[in-house]
């Protein structure tokens, strides 16, 4: 059976700058890592493979350097990796990529988990694992913190039919069965990843990653890019700081106390709002 | 979209509310709460009423009791195309993050996450949605212009609850679900539910314990100022990967992204991945030993100084400001 990862590759937090013209990401000339969060998708495919069986594939979609994504992920033990890249893609919004991704995974068939990061770092909106759910008309689980397939029998090449999953949401976590196949969102605390190994990385550069381009797959070009996208940036601007911190040195008995009471009366006049 | 927990309506419906007031009033139509679940207090349904609801639309059946996104969407595309509606906002909340992308796929229409500003483009009749990307480093204003509806999450706490009033009129619809728009392939199981009060999303006042505490059988002294300011309690990523506290209170880039009114981080260093999950947060204070820490760079208000001498003291005086004050 089949887990298919959604990667993606991102600027490093530090270094993120933006095209304030196009409202995109400036992917150029920028460190570029895997998705932090999406490293907990990686490593909890491979943990269901390690227990279950099976092939994990990891997919990215974006420019051709994202395909060293895809490496690390096949050095971390990945079977396969799926660059899917083309100039008619560049500038979709989160509705495209979900379009453009599902389609991918149409492509690949026969899996029973798509696994998504959270959110990815850079857009940072969570919209493109429910959005890759939709489009396949599958359930989805987001905020996945722990997961578990309760009747997998070791016998049968197959994974059973349903997934135990617990969800992180504001008040606690929620307990979900969920008929496979399905797509889940993972949290942090769903596993801790780990290190690509030096045997992996020999054979992730011997591996070769297929580049899928709008002739590999069954898009309609004219919902896709900058132009198929329904929503648009129209506009890039930093919020302005305004703060100006007040500071405070508190050394010793007098001081500890003024400075206690200076954040004393910030709080009284918050609850007299 | 209104949210229910245990048919009691939830405080961010009233925030979206006051939001949907203004863009009604900018595009003269006019503003409906659509509600989903089970047996939802009737006095709830009213209150949307007086808080600005022309009319509330509540669906409810056993099986919309808790979210499940298959039969929310389907409702919800069952109302969309009734009703074809112009704007739908939701919570940014787990619920609405997961359910706005699922339907406004099917519906083909655009969705912008987690916004802090909602306006209406004069010339246009556009809606004009600013959100906080890249952590909160950078503003992005996104249109639809094309496509309908317009959709967005809005982020909880990032406006006010619109006000009650008492004499104001509408209409309660109540509708019920159709069988077919009621399965789900998911099933909800159980609920443990944190053991922790206050959730940090939804707290006005949060406090942040970093690694400055030194080490876990220091955090009561941590909790003790929240209880006493009646705060939540959150963590910097350091103190949750060392296990003194659970996940769920983690704050920032791989944690939540908080915005309440105020925020005391102590002995908090400020790294930009932290930065990421609160640096929208209204009134920002910091202490720290550390006169360059960067957290000062963000904050209104810091205390240079160790927290092992302010910790106490600052609990103290808290405890009987409080006191005095009732
Ligand atoms: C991909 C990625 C994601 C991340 N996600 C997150 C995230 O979601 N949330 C997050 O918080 N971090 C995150 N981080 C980690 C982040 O970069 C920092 O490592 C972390 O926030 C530091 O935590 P800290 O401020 O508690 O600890 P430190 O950086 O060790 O700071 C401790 C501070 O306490 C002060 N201090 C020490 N002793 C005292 C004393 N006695 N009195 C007063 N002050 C004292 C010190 O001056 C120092 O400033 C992430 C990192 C990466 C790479
Ligand atoms: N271009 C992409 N290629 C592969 N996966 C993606 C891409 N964009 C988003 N994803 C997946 O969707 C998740 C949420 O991303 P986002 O909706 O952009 O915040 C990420 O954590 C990835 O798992």
């Amino acid at each position: 059976m089949r887990i298919i990862v959604a990667i993606k590759q991102v600027p490093e937090t530090k270094s993120v700058k933006m095209d304030e013209k196009t409202g995109t990401v400036i992917r150029e000339g920028v460190e570029a890592i895997i998705n932090p969060l999406d490293l907990y998708a990686i490593e909890t495919a491979l943990r269901l493979r390690e227990k279950h069986g099976g092939e994990v594939i990891g997919i990215s979609m974006g420019p051709s350097k994202a395909i060293t994504a895809l490496r690390e992920a096949i050095a971390m033990g990945f079977d396969s990796g799926i660059l899917i890249s083309d100039s008619a893609f560049a500038g979709s919004d989160t509705w495209a990529t979900s379009y453009i991704l599902a389609e991918a995974i149409k492509r690949i068939g026969d899996f029973s988990l798509v696994i998504c990061g959270e959110r990815a770092t850079d857009g940072d909106t969570g919209q493109v694992g429910p959005g890759i759910a939709s489009f396949l008309d599958l359930p989805v689980a987001s905020y996945v913190s722990k997961i578990q397939i309760p009747n997998f029998k070791s016998q049968i090449s197959d994974w059973g039919t349903t997934l135990r999953v617990e969800r992180l949401i504001e008040d606690g976590y929620e307990a979900l069965s969920c008929s496979l196949p399905c797509v889940i969102t993972v949290v942090k605390e769903v596993s801790i990843p780990r290190l690509p190994t030096l045997r992996g990385k020999q054979r992730a550069k011997r591996t070769e990653i297929p580049v899928w381009g709008r002739d590999d797959l069954d898009v309609d070009l004219s919902k896709v890019g900058v132009n198929g996208s329904p929503t648009r940036v129209v506009k890039i601007f930093r919020p302005k700081v305004t703060r100006q911190c007040e500071k405070v040195l508190a050394k010793d008995d007098e001081s500890i106390k003024e400075a206690v009471d200076k954040l004393a009366h910030l709080y009284l006049r918050l609850l007299c709002r | 979209m209104a949210e229910q927990k245990d048919g009691r309506v939830q405080r961010i419906s009233h925030e979206l509310l006051s939001r949907g007031l203004e863009l009604a009033e900018k595009r003269n139509c006019k503003l409906s709460a659509v509600i989903f679940g089970h047996s939802i207090k009737t006095n709830d349904l009213e209150e949307l009423i007086e808080r600005g609801a022309d009319e509330v639309i509540a669906m409810e059946a056993a099986e919309l009791e808790h979210f499940l996104v298959e039969p929310y969407a389907a409702c919800m595309l069952k109302l969309i195309g009734q009703y074809r509606p112009e704007i739908i906002i939701a919570g940014a909340t787990s619920t609405g993050r997961t359910l706005m992308p699922y339907v406004a796929v099917k519906a083909h229409a655009g969705l912008t996450a987690d916004c802090t500003g909602l306006d209406i483009e004069k010339e246009t009749n556009n809606l004009l949605q600013t959100r906080p990307a890249i952590g909160g480093n950078i503003m992005a204003t996104i249109k639809t212009p094309k496509f309908r509806p317009q959709m967005s999450t809005v982020r909880p706490r990032s406006t006010k609850p619109a006000p009650r009033q008492r004499n104001r009129k509408g209409k309660i619809i109540r509708l019920v679900a159709s069988k077919e728009s009621l399965n789900s392939r998911i099933v909800r199981m159980d609920f443990i539910a944190n053991e922790e009060e206050q959730s940090l999303g939804e707290a006005d006042i949060v406090v942040v314990v970093g690694r400055g505490i030194k080490r876990a059988e220091n955090i009561p002294l941590v909790r003790e100022l929240a209880d006493s300011l009646g705060a939540a309690l959150g963590a910097s990523r350091d103190v949750i990967d060392r296990g003194w506290l659970s996940y769920p209170h983690q704050v920032g880039l791989s944690g939540q992204t908080i915005s309440p009114k105020l925020y005391i981080g102590i002995g908090v260093s400020g790294a930009i991945q932290h930065l990421a999950g609160m640096q929208t947060a209204e009134i920002i204070v910091a202490v720290n030993r550390d006169p360059n820490a960067q957290i000062f760079k963000v904050a209104d208000f810091g205390i240079v100084g160790d927290l092992f001498e302010v910790l106490p003291v600052l609990t103290e005086h808290i405890k009987q400001t409080i006191n005095n004050d009732r």
